[in-house]
């Protein structure tokens, strides 16, 4: 029997699968009850880890109606370990490298494809950090729709200093593979919505489907609902945008 | 933000953990999201020995006033010690 749990309408259990470089990790997979065929959704979480409210959030995709996954992105860094540790580690570290993050999501794309629940098609959406990674691996990797919120530096450059060799994605626009939906915070300073704007007309030159909504008087990290930048409001719309962007992109 | 940005220092001494005490070889210094705090950003510390695991570490989260306090604390207790002791 596997690892898990079923309560209410959606079973979840942790599940093992082949991330960048045939390496195995494990992964949070919630799937909704009955044969399906269902889309997936891959989840990526943010710099603080395979945390509870990230797998509340695959839990919600589960329950309308998608097979979600969040792969654990720090699992190298820290085998076993906690994943308030794991995170603290991948950060002494240097962070996710990009490489290792776009090995990940397409081996989980992968897992996805071969359910045999599954309709064929798999969307992604990252929160924070992840929402760079969702852009990265939208530009990476042959996915059927994408989910941006509140990403961080797709694209200005981070400030000299940091540890981690990150690039700007911008450059990657043009490969952009699927329809993508970014959610942003009027009040964000990372992303501004001056850069928000910016790349939305790198988007539209590139002749790429995409739209962007961005909310007044929300900040960054809106949807968390256990952090004080939590708005309700603006987390009910963008949930709402969420449910018809994959569900348009993602039906069979 | 998920700001990435963090000042690494070697360090030598001692932290005591959920296992006990354990000798300390990296703090990693951040102002990022926060684990337990209800707060947006933190002035994060782990207190670490990678040599031993994820899990040797010792971690806080300070709001960013108190931080400052703290910095300006250790450079206060560094600077009035007498010559020769340290």
């Amino acid at each position: 029997m596997p690892e898990g749990t079923i309560g209410g309408d959606v079973a979840t259990e942790t599940v093992r699968i082949r991330g960048h470089q045939g390496d195995e990790i494990p992964a949070y997979l919630a799937r909704p009850p009955g044969p399906g065929p269902f889309a997936g959704v891959i989840v990526l979480h943010h710099m603080p880890g395979y945390d509870e409210a990230t797998k509340e959030i695959t839990r919600t995709f589960a329950a309308n109606g998608y097979t979600a996954i969040m792969p654990n992105l720090h699992w190298r860094d820290a085998p076993g370990a906690s994943p308030d540790d794991a995170a603290a580690a991948t950060r002494a570290a240097g962070g996710v490298p990009d490489e290792r993050l776009v090995g990940d999501v397409d081996g989980t794309a992968r897992y996805l494809r071969s359910l045999g629940s599954a309709n064929g098609k798999v969307g992604v959406i990252g929160y924070c950090s992840g929402g760079r990674q969702a852009f990265l691996a939208a530009c990476s990797l042959p996915l059927d729709a994408a989910v941006d919120c509140y990403g961080v530096f797709v694209l200005d450059p981070p400030p000299d200093g940091m540890p981690l060799k990150m690039r700007p994605l911008v450059g990657l626009a043009g490969d952009l593979s699927c329809p993508l939906l970014g959610l942003f915070g009027a009040e964000d300073t990372h992303p501004s919505p001056a850069e928000t704007a910016r790349l939305e007309q790198e988007l539209t030159r590139l002749g790429k489907t995409f739209e962007f909504h961005t909310y007044p008087g929300a900040g960054h990290g809106f949807f968390a609902v256990d952090r004080p930048s939590h708005r309700p409001e603006a987390a009910a719309d963008g949930w709402r945008r969420i449910w018809d962007w994959f569900g348009r992109h993602l039906a069979a | 933000m998920c700001t990435y940005s963090t000042e690494r220092v070697e360090v030598a001494g001692s932290g005591k953990g959920p296992d006990g005490w354990f000798p300390l070889s990296l703090a990693c210094v951040y102002l990022d999201h926060p684990q337990h705090t209800r707060a947006e950003h933190t002035l994060n510390i782990d207190f670490l020995n990678p040599g031993q695991g994820p899990s040797a570490r010792v971690a806080v989260e300070l709001s960013e006033e108190p931080a400052r306090a703290l910095a300006g604390a250790i450079h206060a207790a560094l600077g009035a010690v007498p010559e020769g002791l340290s």
